[in-house]
């Protein structure tokens, strides 16, 4: 089956992005395909590859980056949302992209199923 | 539009306390330049997204709301309003600054069970 | 359908917005939501009550990590994140209520 995911929060300060990467990964296992990661609000700050956390916590941002090239999943940042909360092609961590809101949509259209987290 | 997809809208959240009405919005407009059968519904807190009369002005925010009248022209049409939750908010039809249809919660509920994609934010 | 809903009952109407509006089927209880799939919580038989209309799943890793794994309340199944997306596949539909 393939599966859309929405993101609507930031890392660190809520669970949403964290219970989507874990909902993604137990996704694959069961042998279904993440299509796409839409992030978005917030979540766009997913996407920053300033983000530096301490040594000992989970490195939420290079997890999605791990998770997109071991499983081709494609990891998009809403343009609109991104400019507004500072986040560019300049400061874009590896394995996002940056793209319109067409492809929230478009992952409606395609996807089996596609699943919000947010707050 | 025969291919199209059931997309549902679920607006539960009040305006300017949190950015999610206003971007949720921009999500509508989208939808509907792809040919989907678009609805938005507003339960809870969302009914207050719809309110006449907002003035933005002493809070230096844009007043987002003029855009839901211009749903119109993008031919969304299917606007639903939980009764209870606007009855519970003190508010009445007339309150509101477009059209809108009125459900009670057994008719949303049986909406929603109609639906290919629901989005919340 | 399957209604997601992930904040805690005590400080939020959304499981009571969910039980009253949408028409029944699964329901999974996720991050802060699952304070309600513990006994002798305040909202606990407002949940019982809608049982039969609802299957209700709690996600075991976040019951786990609140230190409340013993105080499931019976008649709610526990799920891991596999469970999470088996109960998403199953039905055509899946909400979160946010």
């Amino acid at each position: 089956m393939k599966f859309g995911i929405v993101v609507n929060e930031g890392p660190y300060q809520h669970q949403a992005s964290d219970s989507a990467y874990l909902f993604a990964k137990a996704a694959i296992a069961k042998g279904h395909e993440v299509w796409r990661v839409f992030f978005y609000h917030d979540g766009v700050n997913n996407a920053s590859r300033l983000t530096e956390p301490p040594q000992d916590d989970r490195h939420i941002v290079n997890r999605w980056t791990k998770l997109a090239e071991e499983h081709k999943v494609d990891l998009v940042v809403c343009v609109a949302a991104a400019l507004r909360r500072g986040i560019k092609e300049e400061n874009l961590a590896q394995g996002f992209r940056i793209s319109g809101l067409g492809q929230l949509v478009e992952a409606g259209i395609k996807c089996d199923r596609l699943v919000t987290f947010g707050d | 539009m025969s291919d199209a997809r059931k997309f549902m809208f679920v607006n539960r959240k009040a305006p300017y306390g949190t950015i999610y009405a206003l971007e949720s919005l921009e999500v509508v407009l989208i939808t509907a330049a792809f040919d989907q059968d678009v609805s938005l519904v507003f339960l809870d807190d969302g009914v207050y997204q719809l309110k006449k009369g907002q003035q933005t002005k002493g809070i230096e925010t844009k007043n987002f709301s003029p855009a839901y009248r211009a749903l119109e022209d993008y031919d969304v049409e299917k606007l639903y309003v939980e009764k209870e939750s606007m009855d519970a908010r003190g508010l009445t039809e007339a309150d509101f600054l477009v059209d809108v249809t009125v459900v009670s919660r057994a008719e949303m509920g049986a909406l929603m069970d109609e639906q290919d994609v629901i989005l919340s934010f | 359908m399957l209604h997601i809903i992930n904040k805690s009952p005590l400080t939020c109407s959304t499981l009571d917005g969910c039980l009253n509006t949408a028409t029944g089927g699964d329901l999974i209880l996720i991050e802060d939501a699952v304070y309600a799939a513990t006994r002798g919580n305040a909202a606990e038989s407002r949940l019982k009550a809608e049982m039969g209309k609802f299957r209700v799943h709690v996600l075991m890793p976040d019951l786990e990590a609140r230190g409340l794994a013993d105080r499931l309340i019976e008649g709610i199944s526990p799920v891991d994140y596999g469970g999470f997306v088996e109960l998403v596949s199953k039905n055509k539909t899946c909400q979160s209520w946010l």
